[in-house]
């Protein structure tokens, strides 16, 4: 390993600019010329829209125009539509709504765009759209799933009657019941996973610019995968054909999903900078980004495992009801479909398991993956339900896992997945260790004496990530291929940029993937230029998320570079007179081995510039490309144990200590990936403690700002005592296996377990603020 | 309209705004110092948070007026020319960011904190004292131990002027 290579906790390279206030977001850019957007948005969960009346804002300072939704049908942009398809039980298509930009006819959930106003400048625009008039005819509303899909409930979209949006399942029903008829002892649990706002720092934001001479679009936009969102807008939104639009990503502060999918807002910033013919720049407040970025979670679910006598698993059986919002967003349906049941197995050796998931329609923002995106609700059920067995079956937690933990390897599930490498004793033993598991009921009997209930909780995760072989997904309803690309340009003096189709919103990929090159090449990474997020510049890519940057697109990278490689040793050995099979490189030397004889790789590079000396027949130029496809999902495993204290005076939950061990194949800087480990968990546990996206029974939201949602604050939550445990990941050649969503899947499960354990009983759902506590606790 | 005069980063300035202008418009809008952020519309999430006559403010909630006549240093005026403020260092070398968003309004938080505590922290008063910047990345671990080890830095480059 170099200093700047593979295991290297090297500090950031972008970090300069974000600790300058030199990044350059979205809202930062300006254009020449440059007009503001502000959308008019439905106050109304379910509503007509009988009539809008612009003339007097059209007279408002400043105005440049105000369009509506029946222009943008009219003039044939398309529906915003889910690129995943599932198929119902009854083999029957899933129930797609119709979804336009803006609402020509029908509103479904409150912040649905109606109309837009154009102006010059922000306050203008927001100052007009207060002077138009659009008159609603309130519709009868359902705003959570039990309502959805009661007898005669209000229906949302007439392709979807019963508000169902398709009924599906996996696994062997048949199996699973005779698993049941022999069990000695069967658990049940019901539980909520509640509904989460994914809330990037960020707001949303977009700028997009029509050039009237050449027909082209340039779009800025708060995107994590800004090729794919050029695709959608190309191939279903007839906004312009691809080689005529630019999609730009630069700094994006933040995603955890919400930022992966095409919105109504940039799609009508393209189509509005068209009708203006100026450039058009919308960025959202935080209060339209909880009104209309997608959300997370939303599940009910029942769940009822086997055991036999001995304690081992027989079976599982879940049925799941999931929200999915007013509409179908992007990737909607997979999340609690392949996303979510194929992970049921968890780190379990269970013979057979049968999930049935049932999706529908509400009055609320749509929902779509958000950090984890169904890995977190499948973690959550399962380990929540291994708790409750253990406490049942009269056992040690940690022991009913281990006794069933999947040992031998590869393992083929019940739901899809295989396995290919894990030591979860390894993971578990760690955790264990870490928080001294052993001396917890002494610590328990101390902090009873204090009039405290202490807790402990564990969660043993696993997840697939990478997502995946595209004929794979494929063959399960993708629409789109789950591959990535890298270029590698070695300039003519040696300095080295490599374009990739992965996109960094925080996870440092111009640091890691730098550290590969240093790797390969022995040169200091402040050689090594990361390009990212422009479709101008990189040739292609399906973006960030999954935790698939660096399985896939890092992967992409090696590919690429073992091409350049070849090439580079080529020149070098024709430079240095030796064979191509006695070079190797060292420090950014090209070696003769055995001999004192070298070439520094910028002198290859120029040699392949100038070309004035190349060997017979080769191309100039030292520049690569490679596709990778993997050949299967990654699977990041590992244990979090949680040790809290209630008051039983206040309910309120404290921190004594929080472990986690994980499993993510080899670390290429150790110190990003223990940050995000670091966020994920505070994502989980905020989703534990703290986070709710709520309802009324009007559909309105009363949790959409920063004063009602809580956000987990500094004070909210521990340090966190990190360990590793890796087996290398034997599906791609870095061994690697991702890291950015662990956190936020095993840790919910760990406190809620950890408060149980200390309350004494099970009936407590997320979050468990203090009130849900204290209720728990007295009745 | 308005005329605001005030000093910015050390340069007197004068700048024509609509007497609504919030001061992170102006310093966003009319002077193009990008780096301090706006994250939410209720002043909860510090990303626009200043310095006004050295005490830490969230920009959002002041009118561009009300700041005539001060002195406001933002992220892009803490360094001293190439050399990174202690704070700035230590968030870099801590890994106390990753989408950078909420970064410049934290260091100008924590700088103050610091200033206010004489350097004399602990993890306990650090994390109460952040409660009103918010992160979504970082999960505050490494925030807090950017701020403890930059605090140690502060009172060594003190000492040395």
């Amino acid at each position: 390993m170099g200093v700047e290579g593979i295991g290297a906790s090297v500090v950031r390279k972008e970090d300069r600019r974000f600790t300058t206030g030199k990044g350059r977001y979205v809202d930062d850019i300006k254009l020449q010329g440059m007009t503001h957007a502000h959308f008019i948005r439905s106050p109304h969960a379910h509503a007509k829209v009988k009539s809008i009346d612009s003339s007097a804002a059209m007279k408002m300072p400043g105005v440049v125009g105000v369009l509506t939704g029946q222009q943008i049908v009219d003039d044939k942009v398309g529906n915003l539509i889910c690129g995943w398809a599932i198929t119902s039980k009854d083999g029957s298509p899933m129930k797609m709504g119709a979804w336009p930009a803006m609402a020509p006819e029908t509103v479904r959930f409150v912040g649905q765009a109606v109309a837009v106003v154009i102006a010059e400048t922000k306050n203008q625009a927001k100052d007009a759209a207060e002077a138009v008039v659009v008159n609603y005819e309130e519709l009868p509303v359902v705003a959570d799933i039990r309502s959805a899909l009661k007898p005669g409930a209000p229906q949302l979209h007439p392709e979807a009657p019963g508000n169902v949006i398709y009924d599906w399942h996996i696994g062997d029903e048949g199996a699973v019941k005779d698993a049941f008829g022999k069990a000695a002892n069967v658990v049940t649990l019901e539980l909520t996973n509640n509904r989460l706002v994914p809330n990037a720092m960020e707001p949303r934001a977009a700028i997009a610019e029509y050039d009237e001479a050449e027909e082209h679009f340039t779009l800025y936009t708060t995107s994590q995968n800004p090729h794919v969102a050029r695709l959608v807008l190309s191939a279903f939104y007839n906004i312009a054909p691809e080689h005529k639009l630019r999609v730009i990503a630069p700094d994006v502060g933040g995603g955890f999903g919400s930022k992966i999918y095409i919105y109504p807002e940039e799609m009508v910033a393209l189509w509005a900078s068209k009708k203006v013919r100026r450039p058009v720049k919308w960025t959202g407040d935080r209060t339209e980004a909880f009104l209309t970025d997608a959300h997370g979670r939303d599940h009910i679910s029942k769940a009822e495992m086997a055991f036999d006598k001995d304690n081992k698993i027989l079976g599982l059986r879940v049925k799941t009801h999931a929200n999915l919002g007013a509409y179908m967003s992007l990737f909607s349906s997979s999340v609690p479909t392949y996303l979510y049941a194929t992970l049921l197995s968890g780190q379990y050796n269970i013979p057979a398991i049968y999930a049935e998931v049932m999706t529908v329609y509400t009055n609320t923002t749509p929902v779509d993956a958000y950090r984890g995106a169904g890995r977190p609700e499948a973690s959550y059920l399962v380990e929540r339900l291994m708790e409750t067995a253990a406490r049942q079956l009269k056992v040690d937690p940690a022991e009913l896992r281990r006794k069933n933990f999947i040992t031998q390897f590869p393992h083929q599930t019940p739901v899809i997945m295989a396995y290919d490498i894990g030591d979860f004793g390894a993971s578990l033993d760690a955790s264990m260790k870490a928080i001294d598991y052993a001396g917890f009921p002494a610590r328990k009997a101390k902090a009873k004496a204090e009039g405290k209930l202490r807790g402990i909780g564990v969660s043993c995760y696993i997840e697939a990530c990478g997502i995946a072989p595209s004929k794979a997904v494929g063959s399960l309803g993708a629409g789109v291929g789950l591959w990535e690309s890298a270029e590698i340009r070695v300039n003519p003096v040696g300095t080295i940029e490599v374009l990739t189709g992965s996109h960094s919103h925080g996870q440092g990929h111009e640091t890691t993937f730098a550290q590969l090159i240093s790797e390969r090449l022995g040169v200091p990474i402040s050689q090594v230029q990361i390009v990212h997020g422009d479709t101008d510049k990189v040739q292609f890519g399906m973006g960030t998320y999954g935790s698939r940057s660096l399985a896939v697109g890092g992967t992409a990278i090696i590919k690429a570079m073992e091409k350049v490689e070849a090439k580079a040793k080529k020149i070098a050995a024709h430079q240095l007179e030796a064979s191509e099979n006695d070079i190797v490189i060292e420090n950014g030397e090209f070696k003769v081995t055995g001999t004192d004889k070298s070439i520094a790789l910028p002198m290859v590079a120029l040699a392949a510039y100038t070309a004035h000396n190349l060997p017979d027949g080769m191309e100039p130029g030292l520049k690569e490309t490679a596709f990778y496809d993997p050949t299967n999902f990654t699977f990041p495993a590992g244990t979090y144990i949680c040790e809290i204290e209630v008051d039983p005076a206040t309910g309120k939950t404290s921190f004594v200590n929080f472990v986690a061990a994980d499993d993510f194949g080899r670390l290429i800087n150790p110190m990003i990936v223990e940050g995000q480990v670091h966020g994920g968990l505070a994502q989980g546990i905020g989703q534990a403690l703290l986070e709710h996206a709520i309802y009324d029974a009007n559909g309105q939201p009363i949790t959409a700002s920063f004063m009602d949602y809580t956000m987990p604050r500094a004070d909210d939550l521990p340090s966190f005592k990190l360990s590793h445990t890796p087996t290398l990941c034997p599906g791609n050649p870095l061994g690697v296996k991702g890291c950015g969503e662990a956190g936020a899947i095993g840790s919910s499960a760990a406190v809620i377990n950890a408060i149980t354990d200390a309350i004494g009983h099970n009936k407590l759902e997320m979050p468990a603020t203090p009130d849900r506590v204290w209720h728990a606790i007295h009745g | 309209m308005s005329t605001v005069k005030l000093t910015v980063n050390g340069k007197a300035v004068s700048v024509d705004v609509e007497d609504r202008t919030l001061l992170v418009h102006l310093l966003r809008e009319s002077l193009n110092l990008t780096g301090t952020h706006v994250g939410c519309d209720t002043s909860q999430c510090g990303a626009c948070v200043v310095h006004i006559d050295g005490k830490a403010v969230k920009s959002c909630t002041v009118l561009a007026g009300q700041a005539a006549g001060c002195n406001v240093t933002t992220i892009e005026g803490l360094s001293k020319g190439d050399e990174l403020h202690p704070m700035q260092a230590a968030f870099r070398d801590n890994h106390g960011l990753q989408c950078g968003y909420c970064t410049p309004g934290m260091i100008m938080s924590a700088v103050d904190i610091v200033h206010r505590y004489g350097g004399k922290l602990d993890e306990e008063t650090v994390r109460h004292e952040l409660e009103g910047n918010i992160c979504r990345c970082t999960g505050y671990h490494n925030i807090v131990k950017s701020v403890l080890d930059a605090a140690g830095r502060m009172k060594v480059s003190q000492a040395a002027e």
